[in-house]
């Protein structure tokens, strides 16, 4: 680094806030969380994301959420959420025998 | 290879790919050193996107003129066994980056510019010089919009960004001028429907560039107002260049000149 950078280096931004990066990979396919990165804005947190998460045509769009608007639940409410669900054999479309003439189901 | 210093002299059309490729060289370069050293990682990543749409560029423009110049150099002779003087790059992309107010206030100057001449050039007679800019214009135009975010932002930012938003604007103005500069190689080449016409460009990037300065609520600095530690910049395209351009080109060529065929 030159003196002259070293002296107007601008010093590292701690406090730029997180965003959540979700990315389509093509056309029909729901946006998919790749990632999370800084950026000072809405507007440069996409095209952060576009230069992190999109570099190998990884996608056709992005969204990118403040990290802090995302309400997430809690691994302590892990059971009460996702417990009940598991004895519950009869929400799985299992019982049913699927007709030949439909094949991609 | 015919002339002093490596220089290609003729055709005219390699001449002038190389001045086009010799920007985008050394821009890359420029931008290259930023890795590592932006104010976030996220920066880093993007400087360096830039730095390698432009190194591509570089390639195509300087493999087309060892082409036409028929002497059999590829783009590595052209890139990195040429002497100082035979570089026809403008003064204002080997300039020092300094703070990163000053590589954004560059990269709006030169990214608006280069646009336009691509956009241009995609319709150029010469169907190669024409095909790399068709591919280039979306990667240039990515270039400008991230020049535009960053100067609007710290121009309308906080006193110490505006501060030296200003300060870089003002620093790198005095070199744009050698942008539009013409000569007698590139009107000739301009009548035969090969090369843009700098002379026309010149006022789009002028609407183009004043918008964003008034946007950053920055103030646009005046063509005959050099500042005090720069005057107007001129000679590039002539193999002239200012003294930032030889420590650039030591650490560009070092490696090459010192491990002649290294490979990796």
């Amino acid at each position: 680094m030159s003196l002259v950078n070293a002296v107007n280096a601008v010093p590292p931004e701690p406090d730029w806030p997180l965003w959540e990066v979700f990315v389509r990979a093509r056309r029909g396919l729901s946006h998919v969380h790749a990632g999370s990165l800084h950026a000072p804005d809405a507007t440069m947190a996409l095209r952060n994301a576009r230069d992190l998460y999109t570099r190998r045509q990884e996608g056709v769009s992005i969204w990118v959420v403040a990290a802090t608007a995302i309400t997430a639940s809690s691994p302590d409410e892990k059971d009460p959420f996702f417990d009940p669900a598991a004895d519950k054999p009869y929400r799985h479309p299992t019982f049913y025998d699927v007709p030949k003439e439909a094949p991609h189901l | 290879m015919n002339s002093s210093f490596g220089a290609v002299v003729e055709p005219p059309t390699a001449v002038y790919a190389v001045r086009l490729g010799d920007d985008a060289l050394i821009l890359a370069q420029r931008l290259g050193e930023w890795i590592s050293r932006a104010p976030q990682l996220e920066e880093d990543v993007a400087l360096a996107n830039l730095a390698l749409d432009l190194l591509g560029q570089a390639r195509m423009l300087l493999t087309y003129a060892g082409e036409l110049e028929g002497f059999g150099r590829t783009e590595d002779d052209l890139a990195y066994l040429r002497d100082e003087r035979a570089y026809t790059n403008v003064h204002l992309v080997e300039q020092q980056n300094g703070d990163f107010a000053e590589t954004m206030a560059r990269l709006l100057a030169f990214s608006t510019y280069q646009l336009l001449l691509y956009e241009g050039l995609a319709r150029s007679t010469d169907e190669t010089l024409a095909a790399i800019a068709a591919k280039a214009v979306k990667e240039v135009a990515y270039h400008r919009d991230h020049a535009t975010q960053w100067v609007v932002r710290l121009g309308d930012g906080t006193p110490e960004s505006h501060a030296r938003m200003q300060a870089g604007l003002d620093r790198v103005w005095p070199f744009t001028a050698e942008l539009f500069e013409t000569d007698p190689l590139e009107k000739s080449l301009t009548e035969q429907g090969i090369a843009v016409d700098r002379t026309v460009i010149r006022q789009a990037w002028q609407e183009y560039v004043s918008g964003v300065v008034a946007e950053a609520t920055l103030d646009q600095p005046t063509e005959s107002k050099p500042t005090e530690t720069r005057s107007a910049a001129r000679g590039g395209r002539q193999g002239i260049h200012s003294e930032a351009m030889g420590y650039l080109l030591a650490e560009l060529q070092h490696l090459v000149r010192s491990h002649p065929g290294a490979t990796w």
